[in-house]
């Protein structure tokens, strides 16, 4: 075969002959990747264990929606595009890029199924897919450099970043494109002037624009550019390879890993430690994370899996209000710390020394709502929720915790609520004089016979304002024509907000004492109208009846056509604003909002942040007592997307959302132009009912409600 | 350094609703939780930190009865090395004077570089601490919001007085402090902990260990009676609001502005 350029094999570089260089290259390279993995692998070798392993297909399928199908990309719409660009360029190219490495060695070399018309497609599709991700770098340098959007900003509170590395490893695949491109193009450009036929390159491809350019150069030229071209393009191959696991791209070998492995049932914390069961937790010596080899193998994954995309940080209500947290540096704080205390070419330092006072500060670690807004943007799934849990656990076990919360940790402890009210006022709310004349609520500590349980939960039982809200859905549940009772003095906090702050014992104390009051009231069903109690009852507590959140009830209602609403007031625009508790983490987005349009004349508006992508209110339970260090409420910040949104009343279905709310219309100084309300309150108020008694006294409480 | 830390368990004021009883000699004590009295229980951190600098240990006593061990293994789970329960039927009806008694006679049991007390008990008199002092024959200082170990004979201490000023003390090992609250912030203890020390064994301490007879402890040795327990009657010119709690706001907020108070 007649050649118009001698290839990088045949070539000789200084005395060494090319087949040899580009063997030499690979094997150093790749053993030198190796040794830095294996490297990079040694703490997960001295981390918690976690239990990954189950469900082999919904983890595949994971990795086929999340990893192959990119699918939370488009959430960002441009660097999302950008990236499934990059992402599909790089797929598409890996056996172009193996084939070209191989050819250094054996110039022949066609990659098998990619000879005759199927390597024409596959040269067509590879020279565009160089040209996309060329391009894509180029967009993604100006957009770092000139554009910087401030979601990439590292602010002095958190350290350095490390914006070089990115822009660096984008020049550096931009080269590899340009390499690869012009290797082609030289090849072409060099066939044509010779004379011979040769493959024909994609029209406006990279390689195509590149020919136009070198066909003027000498022969001479060309053959050194050819050799250049390889040569760049192998070095720089590994030079990639080897430094990905530095940085940022690391991501590109872990995220298949980190999706595989990622948590499949969100909604329930880790256990203190996986594998030891609650009554074995005597034994355990040290709970949650205080050191940085007490995380999970799997949560070391994350840290170095994190492409630093900032989305979480983005999402992050803690971070928006100033707050010392951002998730964003949770990760890379720790992964900074990884490569220090593991470092790649000389001996670990690992000395189990306290993450928290070290690389973490308490009041990050406390000022998390543990509303999972990060975690629903993490293109990689990186979990959050967890390892804050994780921390406060350390913190808990070495007692320190703010003074704010020891007082209604204690009050938890002793008196079943966090706010240390007595036990037998618990049920106090359902004998309010006009609300004991409309309906009498049974309490199941002294009578049997109920089928349906209403769980009330602390704040509902004991907040002044809240009580409404009790009294509201009793009053739902009495239309219906529910046998439902509470549990008065019997029933405890959930203990939702205790877990979440990583007091698991006391959590497990409360947990036992409902769960065997449930048990013995002789329920088989459960409602509720606050999410916190919702989600406990639904995934902490293993052995209690089925539970509902109110809202769904509310809806099964309208939609089976037990209830039906009287018009709305016209003056009014409702937002309604997601609980996390109901939203994100039970995905209960449509039945709230369904209640809302079933109400005739009803006008709705979204706010721009709703569904997974609502804003936590300022956080639940044992959130109202803590006193974080902020520049502003998040209620504030929530109230006034509503106002953008043309609402001037919030719908939520979550007591604690009224609590922040409220305050933070009175913070915001928007008394009279913006209400609260809660659904099962909004619903009592335009449910058509047929006992009289029942509307008089629901008229009188509306009185309340009037804004 | 030796270190002992006088506690006492009290009704929890953050977690009860405190009434009289109908004789009108006690508050009502049916539904009651009780903890460590606050005071104490930041004397007891500020012992857990000194010993944490100075080496050494620290001990918790309380008189009382049975149900007050559970204040002495909460302290114990805090980091406390040992609790001490005193605890005898000749000890009902003691006066302070009776309770800074038993307390001395314990004291000279042992051998303590440094004693702790509470600045006052919830429901108490702010008495024990310089009464025990002055029957060891102890230097005292009350209202301690710093403590400096300064060498095993010596002390800085500062206290708080009139106007939030400081004033700061030297004074000789062995001595009695009592401790302001905020003097530091206590750690928290959880239930893990309280679990950790549930089975240790706290002794029992009696009068015959002590050595005291009833001729100096008890109700018979009291001087101090209490006659009555009463809630103050309305003076003239005071208000009290009985309306919701927003009601209330609004009102305070309006006297505070006819009253001149808010600008």
């Amino acid at each position: 075969m007649v050649e118009s350029v001698q290839s990088p094999a045949l070539a000789t570089y200084g005395l060494i002959q090319g087949r040899l260089l580009f063997l030499i290259i690979p094997i150093l390279g790749t053993a030198l990747f190796a040794y830095i993995v294996a490297r990079r692998l040694a703490p997960l070798l001295r981390a918690q264990a976690d239990f990954r392993f189950d469900h082999p297909l919904l983890r595949i399928g994971n990795v086929l929606k999340f990893w192959f199908g990119q699918w939370r990309h488009p959430r960002y719409r441009f660097a999302g595009t950008i990236h499934i660009l990059i992402f599909a360029g790089f797929i598409l190219l890996a056996a172009r890029a193996f084939t070209l490495l191989i050819q250094g060695v054996s110039p022949n070399f066609v990659m098998p199924g990619l000879s005759g018309e199927a390597g024409r497609v596959y040269g067509v599709v590879t020279d565009y897919a160089a040209t996309v991700v060329f391009l894509c770098m180029v967009i993604a340098i100006v957009r770092r450099v000139v554009f910087k959007p401030a979601r990439y900003a590292v602010p002095a509170r958190h350290g350095k970043g490390h914006p070089i590395d990115a822009i660096f490893l984008l020049v550096l695949i931009a080269v590899l494109m340009l390499a690869d491109s012009s290797f082609l193009a030289t090849k072409v450009a060099a066939d044509a002037k010779q004379g011979l036929t040769s493959e024909s390159l994609a029209v406006f491809s990279l390689p195509w624009i590149l020919r136009d350019l070198l066909i003027s150069i000498s022969m001479g030229n060309l053959q050194v550019i050819y050799l250049s071209a390889y040569v760049t393009h192998e070095l720089t191959f590994f030079l990639l390879l080897c430094y990905r696991p530095f940085g940022i791209q690391f991501h590109v070998e872990t995220s298949l890993f980190s999706i595989y492995f990622a948590k499949l049932d969100r909604e329930i914390l880790k256990p203190v430690r996986w594998g030891v069961s609650d009554e074995q937790l005597d034994q355990v010596k040290s709970f949650g994370v205080k050191s940085f080899e007490d995380f999970t193998w799997k949560h070391m994954l994350d840290f170095y899996s994190c492409a630093d995309c900032g989305r979480c940080s983005d999402n992050c209500p803690s971070n928006a209000v100033g707050r010392p947290l951002s998730p964003r540096f949770l990760t890379l704080k720790a992964r900074d710390y990884a490569f220090q205390t593991y470092p790649v070419f000389s001996r670990s330092k690992g000395n189990g020394k306290a993450l928290v006072g070290g690389i973490y500060s308490e009041d990050e670690i406390w000022s998390c709502t543990t509303c999972g807004a990060c975690e629903a943007e993490c293109p990689l799934l990186v979990e959050y929720i967890d390892k804050i849990v994780d921390l406060r656990r350390g913190l808990i076990d070495g007692g320190n915790v703010p003074q704010s919360l020891q007082k209604p940790l204690k009050a938890l402890e002793s008196r079943g609520n966090p706010y240390g009210k007595m036990e037998k006022k618990r049920a106090e709310w359902a004998s309010a004089k006009d609300f004991l004349q409309a309906c009498s609520v049974k309490n199941l500590e002294k009578s049997n016979g109920a089928s349906l349980l209403y769980f009330v939960d602390s704040i509902t039982s004991y907040d002044d304002r809240m009580q409404s809200i009790a009294r509201a859905t009793a009053r739902i549940l009495d239309h219906l024509g529910e046998n439902f009772g509470i549990l008065g003095a019997a029933e405890k906090d959930s203990g939702h907000e205790a877990r979440r702050f990583g007091e698991e014992l006391l959590f497990i104390a409360l947990r036992d004492h409902n769960s065997d009051a449930i048990k013995k009231s002789g329920v088989q069903r459960i409602v509720t109208a606050d999410p916190h109690a919702f989600n406990a009852l639904k995934h902490d507590y293993t052995d209690v009846p089925p539970v509902e959140h109110i809202s769904q009830v509310i809806a099964r209602e309208v939609r089976a056509g037990k209830i039906k609403f009287n018009p709305a007031k016209e003056d009014c625009v409702y937002a309604y604003h997601d609980p996390c508790y109901l939203g994100r983490h039970n995905q209960i987005y449509d039945d709230p909002r369904d209640v809302l349009d079933a109400i005739p004349g009803l006008k709705r508006v979204e706010m721009k942040r709703c569904r997974d992508r609502s804003f936590c209110c300022g956080g639940g339970g044992l959130m109202l007592f803590y006193e974080p260090k902020e520049d502003e409420r998040m209620g504030v910040k929530r109230v006034l997307m509503a106002a953008e949104a043309g609402a001037n009343v919030i719908v939520t279905a979550c007591p604690f959302c009224m609590a922040n709310l409220e305050d933070a219309i009175k913070v915001a100084g928007m008394e009279g132009k913006m209400n609260v309300i809660d659904l099962a309150e909004l619903a009592g108020e335009h449910i058509v009912r047929e006992d009289s008694k029942c509307d008089r006294s629901t008229a009188m409480e509306a009185e309340t409600w009037k804004f | 350094m030796e270190i002992l830390v006088c506690a006492k368990r009290v009704p929890d004021t953050s977690e009860n609703e405190i009434q009289l009883n109908r004789a009108g000699n006690d508050i009502e004590r049916d539904d009651l939780v009780y903890s460590i009295n606050e005071a104490d229980n930041y004397a007891v951190e500020e012992a857990l930190q000194i010993v944490a600098k100075a080496g050494g240990s620290v001990t918790v006593v309380t008189v009382g009865g049975e149900d007050d061990e559970e204040v002495l293994r909460r302290e114990m789970a805090m980091g406390a090395g040992h609790g001490v329960l005193i605890s005898d039927d000749a000890f009902t009806g003691s006066d302070g004077r009776g309770i800074a008694t038993i307390l001395k006679a314990f004291v000279q049991k042992g051998n303590y570089d440094l004693i702790l007390a509470g600045v006052q008990a919830e429901d108490g008199a702010a008495q024990i601490g310089g009464m025990l002092a002055a029957m060891l024959d102890y230097p005292f200082a009350s209202l301690v919001n710093s403590i400096e170990v300064l060498d095993s004979k010596k002390l800085k201490v500062s206290r708080e007085i009139e106007g939030g000023n400081r004033e700061v003390n030297e004074i000789d090992l062995p001595c009695v402090l009592s401790i302001q609250t905020g003097i530091n912030e206590p750690r928290y203890v959880g239930m893990r902990g309280i679990r950790a020390v549930a089975s240790v064994p706290i002794p029992t301490i009696s009068a015959s260990d002590l050595n005291l007879g009833p001729g100096t402890v008890g109700r018979c040795a009291a001087k101090v009676k209490r006659l009555d327990y009463f809630l103050p009657v309305l003076g003239k010119g005071a208000e009290i609001l009985h309306g919701s709690r927003e009601e209330n706001i609004d009102k305070v907020l309006e006297l505070l502005e006819a009253k001149g108070g808010l600008r």
